[in-house]
């Protein structure tokens, strides 16, 4: 017999929803938190057994629990994520119709860009060529911060990305719409928004993921074709990206 | 997205295994009460989800309106059934607010945790200062004038008309967001001039909030015992 839902399991539900997202050990530690506070056997180290509880009450309701990676950093990410509607249509109720379609444009910027970034002069030279209502530049930079706020979006030195979370959210949306230019990790053959390209193939890989396949490597050759991989490896230089995304999921 | 695609082995086993118990037993459990749910109620329970996200009250009217359609007739069964998931799936307690109105907003229904309750929401910062607000408010006696709320608020180098690091704009913060999400009422006080308002607490403070934790939490700050204070624990323990 399946394990029934506790209120360790709804508790656990509860903080999720209200945090958007979050980081793998941050996910542990409240599994165990739930754990004890309802009297619940703990077992370490089997959270993915006790999400998978929580999963099939979720089922019925076209919702679920997923597990993502970030992009920057290649941390496990934990998200409630709504499987019903098409994602848009989620935002839908939260922001006014230019705000979407300005969100829309921005991710046409990014996921059409070589390395899944959109400077903010490009997303704000869009405010008015809306077509719903046009917006001020300063109007947008708010729409911009809400975004950010909202785990939208995430923010480096001016270059947007989308957020781990919409990332989790929005994988099959974005595969489906964006068949012709979304490319795949060669690696982990999820959804690649910021990614290093092969010159001569074209065949995208995850920072994580490039990180982690060159490291047995003596020389960086691309997977597919083999040629010389051009692109700097990350991890060899200063980690910032994994300091910029913790406090983005951490509000 | 197919779910049976997704989980094959667990739904199966599971139908086969629950009706077996439907004839056992004559109350069906939840769980498989959900698999038999109207497609307006699980619409429902995410309209409510997400609307509670950002703690915007819900009105009737557009549960109708956006949700229910034309399925009008049946809307005490989409309502219960919404419910009870949101009760047996998530902790969640829909709660009418406003009887006049008919404006619900959502609460948890779990047993309070020892120290948990004052900040298991993400914006702890905010929840902090609405804490404050709160303890103080109650410490007055229930109700408390404008201009105390803010001198005290001054004394904790919050002020109003200045842009705070983590608050932004705590007029805004205090007057509206938290008055729109229910957790202050603020009302103006008759035949005043220039205007005076009234701080109450609002009715989704009332619902999340007990007044013995915010007593404790005002007892600690001073070091003082909460009996210390004789009204206000007797309030305290009378509505807990």
């Amino acid at each position: 017999m399946a394990a029934q839902m506790t209120d360790a399991h709804r508790r656990f539900l509860q903080v999720l929803m209200s945090h958007g997202i979050m980081e793998g050990s941050e996910a542990r530690k409240l599994h165990r938190r739930c754990c004890e506070i309802h009297k619940v056997h703990y077992v370490h180290d089997k959270l993915d057994d006790f999400i998978s509880t929580v999963n099939r009450h979720l089922q019925p309701l076209f919702m679920q629990i997923r597990k993502g990676l970030s992009e920057s950093d290649g941390r496990a990410h934990y998200a409630l994520v709504n499987l019903a509607e098409t994602e848009i249509t989620k935002m839908a109720s939260d922001y006014t119709e230019n705000e979407l379609e300005l969100f829309r444009k921005t991710m046409d910027l990014i996921i059409s860009s070589e390395n899944g970034f959109a400077s903010s002069t490009d997303i704000l030279n869009l405010a008015d060529q809306l077509k719903t209502k046009k917006m001020k530049k300063k109007e947008a930079e708010q729409v911009l911060n809400v975004f950010v706020e909202d785990k939208w979006l995430s923010e480096r030195n001016g270059e947007y990305t989308l957020h781990t979370r919409c990332i989790i959210e929005m994988e099959q949306f974005i595969l489906s719409n964006y068949q012709d230019i979304a490319r795949k990790c060669n690696i982990c053959h999820s959804l690649a928004i910021q990614s290093q390209v092969c010159e001569s193939c074209g065949t995208g890989m995850h920072l994580p993921c490039v990180r982690k396949y060159f490291r047995a490597q003596t020389e960086p050759r691309c997977p597919q074709c083999n040629d010389f991989w051009s692109c700097d490896i990350p991890g060899t230089k200063q980690p910032i990206f994994t300091k910029t995304e913790s406090s983005n999921t951490r509000k | 997205v197919s779910l049976q695609q997704d989980f094959p082995g667990l739904f199966l086993q599971e139908e086969e295994e629950e009706e077996e118990d439907f004839v056992l037993n004559q109350t069906p459990t939840y769980t498989q009460l959900l698999a038999f749910l109207h497609p307006q109620a699980i619409e429902l329970v995410q309209f409510l989800l997400v609307k509670d996200q950002k703690k915007i009250p819900i009105k009737r009217a557009d549960m109708l309106k956006k949700v229910i359609r034309e399925y009008r007739d049946v809307y005490s069964e989409i309502i219960n059934q919404a419910t009870r998931t949101l009760q047996q799936v998530f902790g969640l307690e829909l709660v009418e607010i406003d009887a006049k109105h008919h404006i619900y907003i959502l609460t948890s229904s779990l047993p309070r945790a020892e120290g948990e309750n004052l900040c298991q929401n993400d914006e702890t910062a905010k929840l902090g200062l609405l804490t404050v607000i709160l303890s103080f408010i109650f410490m007055k006696g229930n109700s408390a004038k404008d201009s105390a709320v803010w001198e005290f608020l001054r004394w904790l180098r919050v002020k109003p008309g200045q842009r705070h690091s983590i608050f932004g704009d705590v007029k805004k913060l205090v007057t509206e967001e938290f008055v729109r999400q229910k957790y202050l009422e603020i009302t103006p006080i008759p035949l005043t001039d220039p205007p005076e308002f009234k701080y109450q607490w609002g009715l989704r403070a009332a619902k999340e909030i007990s007044k013995k934790d915010v007593l404790r939490f005002v007892a600690k700050i001073q070091g003082k015992d909460p009996t210390f204070w004789t009204s206000q624990y007797n309030d305290a323990e009378a509505t807990s």
